[in-house]
């Protein structure tokens, strides 16, 4: 039905598409297709939180920057030989994707696990504030960083090494962000149809029956929230990776924004929407920008007819249009972690 | 009263001038039946509320078997026995009626960190709460949108989610609210079959509910409790009459 021949289509499109792209030599493609994947990634995070659990959170990009800046000032320390700390504990730096992502990832997952303390007590558009609001925070403190390029952003000399893969090749770069995507796309989906999920949309649905039927709410809020953060840091890692570049440019809110947007178009709170979300965003992006810089002016309206018309975006459309019986109990596919 | 499932003492709860419970204390049997009536606004969803842990009282002491449970988080209190249904239907209504179910299961079988294992194939989850949708004639909609289900339905499953954390004391604000003769009859059926398994406080508008169902009734009026008693004695109470009961309904 649709939505098994899009799954195939795009595993095998997603599969084929570097080879595609050298062969009829537009290996630029590979490089637009590796960003697309990227804010997927971190798409799919704030999916997890926005789609499952009911926080809307205007500040996401946050924690996409922490990682990307994990990455990079971790590497310029390697590069100047300088430790990143001297006390309390001697800590260089490095350039190894094993270290600097998994730290990346804790240390965005520290922050959410800090920002989520603070800011989930309150709901509704307290939150979306106090999100904003902390994300913004972030954000002047690496303007200000200056060590670190300030406003100017900070180069990374080359892209992260793993092994014996050679990141700095465009495919290599791809397949990686490609199995990461997938990897995470499969957890998600055991994940959301694991106890742990049905909580969390307990909770997104009615907070207060949760609380009244026994259970400790904010503990699992703030879980999701860490969790959402950690998988930001991850593609903030290869976002720093892909542009060989930070800066605070990535933690505005207009970032934080095209996240929303990218999960609210492919669809809350479903599996692949986020997905979905990314690459019809900025595929209409890349193809409307090369007529009019006014692309939004197509986007906009796009963005309005999905929030009246598809609850569920266009993931929830196709999910719509290729089940036999209209029934939510019956959404418990396994994770097929295809892109 | 040391034989008391709940008991309550000097319960006092005021919005700004408005005092919504005044001094209100209580004792509820275990098994026992106990209603609580009264006129609109008298301050009954307060004290329910206050029970259940979602508003704080300003002064007194809520003992639930044994142990002072005051300012015990809501959670911490539906796991030490508490169930409830709200005066307006609360569900989950993007899940299924079978979801809604199980979820009330999952918070009374350990932690819900489960990350891994799909809980929609958990016979642990959905065994019980099968059997308690079937309870409350609810087992042919298991599959149903809990959105989609009629008013009377929503009431049902909301019962049959209090029901599945298996509570002594069930905490029920108007179940029968909003609901037409048959839906009504159907619920006093139910809560009639319960009789004796679960303590309940039952607040309700309907009096022959009321009356056929009660082992003991309070009426509350502008925050206190003016008169507790078997079902003769309140229906005979003079202050009763003269404050709430009609005559017709008296006769
Ligand atoms: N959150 C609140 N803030 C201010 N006043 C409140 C609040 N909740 C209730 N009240 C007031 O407290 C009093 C008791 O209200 P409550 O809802 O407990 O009455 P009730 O007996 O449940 O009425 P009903 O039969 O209409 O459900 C009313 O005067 C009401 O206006
Ligand atoms: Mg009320």
């Amino acid at each position: 039905m649709a939505r098994r021949a899009i799954l195939a289509t795009a595993a095998v499109v997603g599969l084929i598409l570097p080879l595609a792209a050298t062969a009829s030599g537009q290996e630029y493609l590979i490089g637009v297709a590796t960003r697309i994947l990227i804010l997927a990634l971190a798409g799919l995070s704030l999916n997890l939180i926005l789609g499952y659990g009911g926080m809307v959170s205007f500040g996401h990009a946050a924690f996409f920057g922490v990682g990307a800046y994990a990455v990079a000032i971790l590497a310029y320390h390697d590069t100047m030989g300088e430790p990143v700390l001297t006390w309390p504990i001697e800590l260089a730096g490095t350039q190894s994707a094993f270290v600097a992502w998994p730290a990346a990832m804790l240390i965005s997952a520290l922050f959410a696990l800090v920002v989520g303390a603070i800011s989930l007590r309150t709901g509704g558009l307290y939150f979306i504030m106090i999100t904003l609001a902390f994300a913004q925070m972030l954000f002047f403190f690496f303007v200000g960083l200056e060590t670190y390029g300030g406003d100017d952003g900070l180069s990374l000399w080359a892209r992260s090494s793993a092994g014996p893969l050679d990141l700095g090749d465009p495919a290599t770069f791809y397949y990686l962000t490609l199995g990461l995507v997938a990897l995470v796309l499969g957890f998600k989906a055991r994940l959301v149809a694991a106890r742990f999920g049905l909580a969390l949309q307990g909770i997104r649905d009615n907070e207060q029956r949760m609380r009244a039927l026994g259970f400790a709410t904010l503990r699992y809020k703030l879980a999701a929230f860490v969790l959402a953060g950690a998988v930001a840091g991850l593609a903030g890692a290869l976002m720093a990776n892909h542009s060989e570049f930070v800066s605070p440019a990535l933690l505005s809110w207009q970032r934080s924004g095209e996240m929303l947007v990218i999960v609210i178009l492919g669809g809350m709170g479903t599996v692949y929407g986020p997905v979905a979300g990314a690459i019809v965003f900025f595929t209409l992006e890349e193809l409307l920008s090369q007529w009019t810089t006014h692309w939004m002016i197509v986007l906009g309206p796009l963005l309005v007819l999905v929030v009246l018309y598809a609850k569920r975006g266009l993931w929830g459309l196709v999910e719509d249009a290729s089940r036999a019986r209209p029934l939510p109990g019956k959404e418990e596919r396994r994770g097929e972690p295809a892109s | 009263m040391s034989t008391a499932l709940l008991d309550i003492a000097g319960l006092t709860k005021a919005y700004g001038a408005v005092i919504a419970c005044d001094h209100v204390s209580l004792t509820i049997a275990p098994g026992e039946v106990h209603a609580l009536i009264g006129p609109n606004g008298a301050g009954k969803t307060t004290l329910i509320a206050q029970i259940a842990g979602e508003r704080l009282p300003d002064s007194g002491r809520i003992v639930l078997d044994g142990h002072d449970i005051t300012r015990l988080p809501v959670h911490a209190r539906a796991r030490r026995g508490l169930g409830r249904s709200f005066q307006v239907a609360s569900i989950f209504p993007r899940l299924s009626v079978l979801d809604n179910v199980a979820l009330a299961v999952q918070a009374h079988a350990g932690h819900s960190f489960g990350f891994w294992r799909p809980a929609r194939r958990d016979e642990a989850l959905r065994g019980p709460a099968r059997a308690t949708l079937a309870r409350v004639g609810l087992a042919a909609r298991a599959e149903a949108l809990a959105a989609a289900l009629a008013h009377g339905e929503q009431r049902q499953l909301e019962l049959a989610m209090a029901l599945a954390g298996a509570p002594r004391l069930l905490l029920l604000d108007e179940p029968t609210a909003g609901m037409g003769p048959t839906d009504t009859a159907r619920m006093i059926a139910l809560l009639n079959e319960l009789k004796g398994d679960v303590a309940i406080l039952l607040v309700e508008h309907d009096m022959d509910a009321v009356f056929a169902l009660a082992d003991r009734i309070s009426v509350m009026v502008y925050g206190r409790l003016i008169a507790t008693g078997t079902p003769a004695a309140v229906r005979a109470d003079p202050e009763v009459r003269r404050a709430y009961l009609g005559e017709d309904e008296v006769a």
